[in-house]
């Protein structure tokens, strides 16, 4: 049986605190925008936007971004299909903040930021991410953590969204041999 | 994930490969609209065009293609090649693999030779054209470009007109189409557009008139008269009274009828010019979507050798 880190309640709890320490870091919604990296992030960027919004009583804009085209390894994933690059806003002098799911090796961020490089030059680029279980490969740290998780590297995290379809928000961590299995599905 | 590391033609290739490859060139597409159009992904690759046969428009989108994606390309042209000095096209290949291509794209006036050199180079081989067999390339971008103005291709009506015989884009497409349920019918003079092309699951007719009533697309083909020998039709002015496309046929077709082209135009020949430049046209977007196409090819092909 998959271990539950995170039921619904905690999620919702993380993201509230993360909307708020994104506001009082940057000293309040200005030039603010969120991209949600493909696929969880994305969801994620949403629900922070909404948060953000609603006690600021403005409307945050929300990107997505694809990061396959930045990748530096090209393996055959999961997920093979090329997601949307959808960027409603200019990022040039704006705060950016990149929103991601499980933060692992730091690969994925490094992409992501070469990619929001490509599209223009934004003030400053931060990372939020709902879950980092550690084992960097790059001198990469998140600016807001929703729970910081130690795992081993053959361990998988699972984030659940019900955007994605789940009955109930939760975040699982999967065994070797669980990952193995679901993998080879 | 693609299953071969080439792209030979739309005849090998399964639905679902074809749909990966037009999904993927959508986010190209998103790439080409951005200041910098340009994304790192096949950084320290090699590709080389190989080209037999004159062609400026398909070797460019190529060649843009690749450098969208960050490799180094070679172009290399027959007339300019060793090929003059009586080099063999394998070993001209063979060389080019020697030099380090990843990718080598091939166009030659006859059909079957990117199969031959695919079977021997560890490269990928896409063919861009070989002789009067397939044209894969320019179908996908085809189906790409009906994709952005239609929500499916299923069940959509589409004419080929004109010189389906020496049409390598044609028989791509009548491929491509079918194999993402469209219907095609192909319209022309029974010398360029034969009976037996019914066997590959189009329906012919011999009258503009009949043929594109109600169709949704009408791709328009170039009358290839480097490739034809005499009498498949009296004169250039002739075809075009009875096949050219003109304001008043397109008037039969369906009122968000999209005209494609796959270059070059013979204006006043196969298309009238009110024709072309019109706003069903989508002539100059198929020339665009061809580069999201062609990388998403290559993006493609480098990925499943990866694997």
């Amino acid at each position: 049986m998959a271990k539950k880190l995170l039921d619904a309640q905690d999620i919702d709890r993380a993201l509230t605190r993360m909307g708020h320490e994104i506001i009082e870091k940057n000293k309040g919604p200005e030039g603010l925008c969120l991209v949600g990296i493909q696929r969880g992030g994305v969801h994620l960027a949403r629900r922070l936007a909404q948060k953000i919004g609603r006690t600021e009583g403005t409307e945050i804009p929300v990107g997505s971004l694809d990061i396959t085209f930045y990748r530096d390894d090209l393996r055959i994933r999961r997920q093979p299909q090329v997601r949307e690059t959808h960027l409603p806003f200019d990022v040039n002098d704006k705060k950016v903040v990149l929103v991601d799911d499980v933060f692992f090796t730091g690969r994925s961020i490094r992409a992501a930021i070469d990619a929001i490089m490509d599209v223009g030059r934004p003030a400053l680029v931060q990372l939020a991410v709902l879950v980092d279980r550690g084992h960097r490969e790059l001198p990469i740290r998140a600016d807001y953590v929703g729970k910081n998780i130690p795992t081993s590297r053959a361990e998988r995290v699972e984030v659940q969204l019900r955007e994605e379809g789940y009955e109930e928000d939760a975040v699982l961590l999967l065994s070797p041999q669980e990952a193995q299995r679901d993998a080879s599905e | 994930m693609l299953r071969s590391k080439d792209l030979l033609g739309i005849k090998e290739l399964r639905k679902e490969e074809i749909l990966l490859l037009l999904n993927t060139a959508r986010a190209f597409k998103e790439v080409l609209q951005r200041d910098i159009k340009k994304v790192p992904t096949l950084r320290g690759r090699t590709v080389v065009n190989l080209f037999f046969e004159p062609s400026t428009r398909t070797r460019t989108s190529f060649e843009l293609a690749a450098k969208r994606l960050s490799t180094d390309v070679i172009n290399f042209s027959a007339p300019t090649s060793s090929l003059v000095k009586g080099e063999s096209l394998l070993d001209t290949a063979l060389t080019v693999q020697a030099l380090g291509a990843d990718i080598v794209v091939i166009r030659h006036g006859s059909a079957g030779v990117p199969h031959m050199l695919a079977r021997v180079l560890r490269a990928s081989v896409i063919n861009a054209g070989d002789g009067t067999n397939e044209h894969p390339t320019q179908a996908l971008l085809d189906a790409f470009t009906i994709l952005q103005h239609k929500k499916a291709i299923e069940g959509l009506k589409v004419a080929i007109v004109g010189d389906v015989l020496h049409s390598r884009v044609a028989k791509s497409n009548i491929y491509c189409l079918g194999k993402l349920g469209a219907q095609v019918r192909l319209i022309g003079p029974a010398t360029l557009v034969l009976k037996a092309f019914e066997a590959l699951g189009t329906e012919v007719f011999y009258s503009m008139e009949e043929g594109l009533r109600g169709v949704d697309v009408v791709m328009t083909l170039r009358l290839q008269l480097e490739r034809q020998g005499r009498g498949y039709f009296p004169s250039t002015e002739e075809y075009f009274q009875k096949w050219g496309l003109t304001r008043e046929r397109l008037s039969l077709a369906s009122p968000e009828v999209l005209v494609m082209h796959p270059g070059p135009m013979n204006r006043g020949i196969e298309i009238a010019s009110e024709v072309a430049d019109g706003p069903e046209s989508v002539i100059l977007e198929q020339v665009t979507n061809g580069l999201a196409v062609r990388m998403a090819v290559m993006y493609h092909l480098e990925e499943m050798k990866k694997a």
